[in-house]
């Protein structure tokens, strides 16, 4: 079990509060959490990641525990503390004022 | 009873005032999708429980949601909207090609005969339609593929179709405006396209028969009379009686004819309303009196209200969207500025009051009218 903190506005968004649990067979990938997500909470498509390229909004960063995996590509295994819940994968609204 | 109710979208949420007939005593709700920009918020004509809003933010893009309860709740639809097919490049603020991507949703225009149908203007410029309720959304292509397309360019504000006027006497006609490339008008419900800017004349355009490239900020209709449309350009106002076929400029005695909100009396359709802004880099008032100015006579004399307005060090502005009007017998005129008030009047301009004064930045200001 996949322990994912959302920010407030997409936990609003997909009607969840506190942490989401994401159940993955196969391979526990930023893309399959996702995947995941959107298939589950329709809203949250296209916040995420642009809905024609599927590349990461600009603005959105993703951490596994405490490494920033932004970069990554979205298909790479992500660490097994993430994929076995001791850890938690974090979707982030990037710092901005205004 | 009848009453109003007044739809506001701001920098960081969306707020509904809400009042009876004489306007006077307003109950605000709100925010909601508070910290979100909510570029409009507007309600179907046939159903006025029906409402559409645009909520976006640069961090999780664009949302749509549609209250079904007169705006006690809101649920997320359809935001997909993608271009059809390849859809090439436009201009970009240097001259050079660049490709259209999706930005977010500018304005919603409710179908008049259909609860179901709404339209949706978007940055980068596209016209989008939805037949169920905003869950599905499909573009009008043939606009973006205009021949011209690939010359059209932005604005300050991005290149977004920001005005999407109805003819309420034929579902085939409609009229867009587009920042910076123009009027654009269909007489088939979106197949095709004719640029309506004959009568334009922008300062950085030496070319006075240009087809496009105009700055047109908005359009403006009285519902009786669709061939006539009032135009406030980003210099210029202007008016056509022709459908759009030719332009002429109205501007008249105006302190500035720039600006940006423009519309039309409820039930006298040669009266109209702008508010003049000082530019091209201040945007505020000129002089810091907040006037909105009325013609009686379809343009060219204009008369400042000031009543109930700030007459000294006002320096808000008041954006393309945020005019609106009711159509009670006293018509009322409503308008929302950037520091954050909203203002009404229940007589025509005469005299104003303010609705509420410390909202966030207003975006937008529709008024349903409820009986």
């Amino acid at each position: 079990m996949i322990r994912v903190g959302l920010p407030a506005h997409l936990r609003t968004l997909a009607g969840v509060e506190g942490e989401v649990e994401v159940d993955l067979d196969g391979v526990v990938s930023i893309g399959a959490i996702l995947d995941d997500l959107e298939s589950r909470f329709g809203p949250l498509r296209g916040t995420m990641r642009d809905r024609v390229t599927g590349k990461r909004r600009p603005f959105v960063r993703f951490f596994a525990g405490e490494d920033d995996v932004s970069h990554d590509p979205f298909d790479a295994p992500l660490p097994e503390a993430v994929a076995r819940g001791r850890e938690r994968f974090t979707v982030v609204g990037a710092m901005a004022g205004g | 009873m009848s009453g109003v109710r007044v739809l506001i979208g701001t920098r960081k949420g969306a707020f509904v005032a809400s009042a009876d007939g004489a306007r006077k005593a307003w109950n605000i709700d709100g925010p909601f999708f508070g910290g979100w920009e909510i570029y409009h918020v507007t309600g179907s004509p046939v159903d006025p429980d029906r409402l559409f809003a645009s909520q976006s933010t640069g961090w999780f893009g664009q949302i749509i949601q549609r209250s079904d309860d007169a705006g006690r709740t809101w649920n997320p639809v359809g935001n997909d909207f993608r271009y059809e097919g390849v859809p090439g490049t436009h201009q970009w603020y240097d001259g050079t090609p660049h490709p259209w991507e999706f930005a977010r949703v500018w304005h919603l225009e409710p179908s008049h005969t259909d609860p179901d149908t709404v339209y949706a203007g978007v940055e980068d410029a596209a016209l989008f339609r939805s037949t169920d309720a905003g869950m599905n959304w499909n573009e009008l292509a043939a606009l973006r593929e205009h021949g011209t397309g690939s010359s059209w360019q932005p604005g300050a504000g991005g290149l977004c179709l920001h005005t999407i006027v109805l003819d309420p006497l034929d579902a085939q006609r409609m009229w867009v405006a587009i920042s910076a490339a123009g009027v654009f008008r269909t007489s088939d419900g979106g197949a095709s396209w004719t640029a309506t800017n004959k009568g334009l004349v922008s300062e950085g355009i030496p070319d006075p028969d240009a087809e496009v490239g105009h700055c047109v900020h908005r359009l403006a209709m009285h519902p009786t009379r669709p061939n006539v449309l009032f135009m406030q350009k980003h210099w210029d106002v202007m008016r056509t009686d022709d459908g759009g076929d030719s332009w002429r400029e109205i501007s008249g005695n105006l302190p500035t004819d720039f600006g940006f909100a423009i519309d039309v009396h409820a039930h006298e359709p040669e009266t109209i309303y702008v508010v003049p802004i000082k530019s091209d880099s201040e945007h505020f008032p000129p002089d810091g009196k907040l006037r909105v100015y009325r013609s009686r006579t379809g343009g060219d004399e204009w008369e400042a209200l000031t009543r109930g307005l700030p007459q000294e060090n006002c320096y808000v502005n008041v954006l393309r969207d945020a005019m609106a009007v009711d159509t009670l017998d006293d018509c009322g005129i409503y308008f929302g500025t950037t520091g954050g008030q909203v203002y009404a009047s229940a007589d025509g301009g005469d005299s104003w009051d303010t609705i509420v004064r410390d909202l966030p930045a207003v975006l937008s200001v529709e008024v349903q009218t409820l009986s």
